[in-house]
């Protein structure tokens, strides 16, 4: 088995230049490593200045997506054993985002996104200080469970083109996650989520390439819960035009 | 929660990397969506040809022929052949893709994608037998 294997990382100071230059640090390529283990490797032995995110390692907090030749990973959950020790990874910041430093990227625009889907359950009718109930059936929790396992780990955004082509666009995991409290049976913000994302750089902005579900490191399908959820937007507006009673 | 040490994302010199007009060459499967996207142009001339071969069959025998003669040209072949392999490829991939779209339960259990993507290919096959028979038992 080699012995290392080389990181290219992406270095970017802004007080220092004016565009990311690359550079290489030859790692230990421990079977029992992940790719950031050998970021952290760089970090604590060779070069403290390496600048990057993470936290849990252990594919919950979705702090340490970044691009590894040219793929957007959670890199945590990768081994260093998927590469090739004779040829170097290329470590990037997450790609369609603005970089503030090495491979720290600015999430901000992602979380004015999240927050314009209104991701959480919306009910006018209970006082969010006492305690309530609102039973489940499994069925009723099966129906959104898979894209509740979404962590907001941005991989799915640095996979999606209309991302990078127009930067407005809400993006997958925003999208997801609308749907999945529209799909919840204890929600009732459907159309209020619907003001937010019925609009070009919303719902519609979705081309489905499809690449978002793909990457997702949760398994999430965002593709397919924008899907979902353009056939509900198509087949609302449809009843309430045909139908004299609309969607109610 | 805000933090005093860290400047305002506005005062950030952020770099932000431009996107190259060959994005699409940069993944494959960023290459096929844009191919499968293109092929909508020759299915609309597809169709845009279809109605005016209508037409022409409103105009009569003689403009008919010139129609039919203007289709059995090479020109006429590689475009319907093009044509053809363009809607072969944009159904062979968009039928995988239905199934994320359509959420069928029998019961309490989900109809597996396999399934229905299945039934779309096996309604296309269907339907264009009809069609081949309808056109080619004159």
């Amino acid at each position: 088995m080699a012995e290392t294997i080389r990181l290219e990382v992406s270095r970017y100071r802004p007080e220092e230049e004016s565009e990311p230059t690359l550079q290489s640090y030859d790692v230990p390529y421990n079977k029992d490593w992940v790719i950031l283990d050998a970021l952290n490797y760089v970090k604590n032995q060779i070069d403290g200045s390496v600048t990057f995110r993470w936290s849990c390692r252990m594919g919950v907090c979705g702090s340490c997506g970044m691009m590894a030749n040219g793929e957007p990973k959670l890199t945590c959950a990768v081994p260093l054993t998927d590469y090739d020790p004779a040829r170097p990874i290329r470590i990037e910041p997450l790609q369609f985002f603005p970089v503030v430093r090495d491979l720290v990227i600015d999430m901000s625009s992602f979380l004015e996104k999240l927050s314009s889907v209104k991701p959480w359950i919306i009910r006018d009718d209970v006082n969010a200080t006492e305690a309530v109930e609102f039973k489940q059936t499994p069925v009723e929790l099966d129906a959104y469970k898979q894209f509740s396992m979404c962590i907001n780990c941005m991989i799915c955004y640095s996979a999606c083109p209309v991302v990078g082509l127009e930067p407005e666009f809400t993006g997958p995991a925003a999208i997801a996650l609308a749907q999945r409290y529209n799909l919840d049976s204890r929600d009732k913000g459907k159309e209020e989520r619907m003001d937010a994302l019925d609009a070009h750089e919303g719902l519609w902005g979705c081309t489905f390439v499809g690449e978002c579900t793909k990457v997702c490191p949760k398994n999430v399908d965002p593709a397919g819960a924008i899907q979902l959820y353009k056939m509900g937007s198509a087949t609302d507006y449809l009843k309430s035009m045909l139908l004299p009673w609309g969607t109610k | 929660m805000s933090n005093a040490s860290l400047p305002p994302t506005a005062e950030l010199k952020l770099y932000r990397r431009p996107m190259s007009f060959w994005w699409w060459l940069e993944r494959p499967a960023y290459f096929k969506f844009v191919v499968r996207e293109l092929t909508c142009l020759f299915v609309g001339a597809f169709a845009i040809l279809t109605l005016l071969q209508i037409r022409a069959v409103g105009e009569g025998p003689e403009a008919y022929a010139a129609f039919a003669a203007m289709l059995a040209s090479p020109a006429g072949i590689g475009f319907s052949v093009l044509a053809f392999l363009a809607a072969v490829y944009h159904t062979v991939t968009w039928f995988p893709a239905v199934q994320t779209t359509i959420v069928l339960r029998v019961g309490e259990q989900r109809v597996p994608g396999s399934v229905i993507t299945g039934a779309h290919l096996a309604g296309w096959f269907v339907v264009s037998v009809v069609v081949a028979y309808i056109v080619l038992r004159g």
